[in-house]
C-alpha cells in the first residue's frame, strides 16, 4: 500500500487531464458534483451511483447513551446518518488489487 | 437521485458543456475514487466525507444455515465515513421536524 491521501484538487486533476477543461472549471465541477449529492441526500433522498455505490439513509431513534467518561447516562436524539454500500465492481476491484498486491510482496 | 439524474443536474448548471463530457466529468471523479482505493490509498473530502479501506483478516465463520464451520479468507473492503458538515447538513431540518412531530405541531 502507498498509503497516499487524494483530495478535491486530485479530482480536479483527473478531470482537467481527462476531460481537457480548464484547471479552474473541473474544480468548480468536482465541487458541483458533490454538492449535488449532498443536496439530495439532504432532501432525505438516497444517492444510487451504479458501478460506485449507493449513499442511503437511516432514521434512528433516540436511546440513551452514557458519557463514556463519566459513566452519566445521556439521552442520544434522534438523527438520520448516512450509509454508503461500495457496488460490487468497487468492492472486487479494491479486493483482488490488494490482496494480490500483498501476496506479491 | 440516480447516476443520469446527478448527470442532468451537472448539465443543467453548465448548459454550455456537451452531455457526452458532463458524463465523462461524473465517471472520471467516480472512476479516480475507486482507482485510489484499489490502490490502497484514502480519499478525503472536506465537508463531504472520507473514503477509505479497511482491511480484514482471515477467520473461522460459520454457514449459518448448516452450521459448518468455514475459513473466510482475508479481504480489503471500502468503507466511508462521512464528513462532518455533511452529517451536521442532513440533521438540520430533521431534528426540527422529529421534535414538532411530538409536540403535535408544524
Amino acid at each position: 500500500m502507498t498509503g497516499k491521501t487524494l483530495t478535491r484538487a486530485d479530482l480536479a486533476e483527473a478531470v482537467f487531464q481527462k476531460v481537457g477543461l480548464p484547471r479552474n472549471e473541473s474544480a468548480d465541477l468536482v465541487e458541483l458534483v458533490l454538492k449535488e449529492i449532498s443536496r439530495s441526500l439532504e432532501r432525505g433522498s438516497p444517492v444510487k451511483l451504479s458501478s460506485f455505490g449507493s449513499f442511503g439513509i437511516r432514521e434512528k431513534n433516540e436511546r440513551i447513551g452514557r458519557n463514556p467518561k463519566t459513566g452519566e447516562e445521556v439521552p442520544i436524539t434522534p438523527r438520520r446518518v448516512l450509509v454508503f454500500r461500495a457496488s460490487n465492481i468497487m468492492k472486487e476491484r479494491v479486493n483482488t488489487t490488494l490482496t494480490k498486491k500483498n501476496a506479491a510482496s | 437521485m440516480i447516476k443520469s439524474e446527478l448527470i442532468q443536474r451537472i448539465g443543467t448548471a453548465n448548459p454550455h458543456l456537451y452531455q457526452r463530457d458532463v458524463e465523462r466529468i461524473v465517471n472520471t471523479i467516480l472512476e479516480e475514487i475507486i482507482a485510489a482505493l484499489a490502490r490502497g490509498d484514502r480519499v478525503e473530502l472536506r465537508g463531504f466525507g472520507a473514503f477509505t479501506v479497511k482491511h480484514r483478516a482471515a477467520r473461522q465463520g460459520r454457514n449459518p444455515r448448516t452450521g459448518e464451520t468455514v475459513f473466510v479468507e482475508e479481504k480489503y473492503v471500502p468503507f466511508f465515513k462521512t464528513g462532518k458538515e455533511l452529517r451536521e447538513r442532513l440533521n438540520r431540518d430533521y431534528e426540527v421536524s422529529v421534535s414538532s412531530m411530538s409536540t403535535g405541531e408544524g
